[in-house]
């Protein structure tokens, strides 16, 4: 790479657009299996800012501290997805996985391995349904569970170059009739912009082949 | 007798696929597109639509809001609700507006059936 910008054409931002709210679809419907109840989605945001860009983003909006379950990607492209909660609702989800039976003192003690095991379907089967559609395979690594705020969700260890553009993707979802709600959310650097550039340019001449 | 199917969808590309899909099924059939569900209502008050493929997921309203007004005014007229969203709640509500289910990511064996119960039902109507 030579520092240039990468961009995304407007078909190529749409396609990428579509594959990543397939699946988040996917993911919500696993989801509501989970809780039992309607998972309601947003319309994915696909945008490339920096990653201080991206964490205040989402550290705008929320005024408490956050919980992510993180799990990192690898393949033909490489990243990080998040599924993040205010912290407060992180233990409504923990409760709603766990059934209404579960004590106060029972969700406390496995609220991180509740999180974590909901972060792992959820994650896995929307990077799992993107990377299918873009015929690939990814490596997902095991979830792991941070706290903190935005900046500090976003960080990375290897890297601290905040300035770094980042190809930002998210979704905000909540689920019905429970005080729930989230975001996903996947962050990829260049090379991987520059990859996925490339899969998704093949993944529209599949997909639109004979139209004349 | 022409048939006019609307497809609505925010994604440019999904609209390709669906088009591609559906002109490989019934290369007969005149395809309209809208991107949202402001334009889809426009088209249906400005031309005659007989079938229509709606999006769930779109900015504004999404595709089971849109087929609930559609169907206030076209009681009749065949509907799919297009999304790889399967959540019973997203099932039901498709049902309960009398639209069919059809799975994203789009092929020409997931539209078939729909357009295949689509044609027959315009057929007898117009008999």
């Amino acid at each position: 790479m030579t520092g240039a910008t990468i961009s995304l054409d407007e078909l190529e931002r749409d396609a990428l657009t579509e594959v990543v709210n397939i699946g988040v679809s996917r993911a919500a419907s696993s989801l509501r299996k989970m809780v039992k109840r309607q998972v309601l989605l947003s319309v994915p945001s696909v945008e490339i800012v920096t990653q201080a860009a991206a964490a205040s983003l989402i550290g705008q909006r929320e005024s408490e501290n956050l919980v992510a379950v993180k799990q990192e990607f690898e393949g033909a492209f490489s990243g990080r997805a998040l599924l993040i909660f205010p912290e407060t609702k992180s233990l409504e989800l923990a409760r709603a996985v766990m059934g209404d039976e579960a004590t106060d003192d029972q969700v406390l003690e496995i609220e991180s391995e509740a999180l974590a095991e909901t972060g792992n379907v959820i994650l896995n089967n929307c990077l799992g349904t993107m990377a299918n559609m873009l015929k690939q395979s990814l490596k997902m690594s095991l979830p792991e569970i941070i706290r903190g705020n935005g900046e500090h969700l976003f960080a990375r260890t290897s890297d601290a170059n905040k300035s770094a553009l980042v190809l930002f993707l998210y979704i905000n979802f909540s689920v019905q009739d429970r005080n729930i709600r989230g975001y996903i959310a996947m962050l990829m650097d260049l090379p991987s912009m520059a990859a996925l550039k490339i899969l998704i340019a093949g993944f529209i001449d599949r997909v639109t082949e004979d139209v004349g | 007798m022409t048939v006019t199917i609307m497809i609505v969808d925010d994604s440019k590309l999904a609209r390709i696929v669906a088009g591609k899909a559906i002109g490989a099924l019934r290369p007969d059939w005149v395809r309209v597109e809208a991107s949202n569900a402001q334009e889809a209502l426009q088209l249906v008050s400005e031309q005659q639509i007989d079938v229509a493929v709606l999006d769930f997921n779109m900015p504004g309203q999404d595709g089971l809001e849109l087929a609930a007004d559609l169907r206030k005014s076209y009681p009749n007229m065949p509907i799919a609700i297009i999304t790889a969203n399967i959540q019973d709640e997203v099932i039901s509500r498709a049902r309960a507006v009398n639209a069919t289910f059809v799975n994203k990511p789009l092929t020409e064996d997931g539209m078939s059936g729909f357009l295949e119960g689509a044609a027959l039902r315009l057929k007898q109507a117009r008999r």
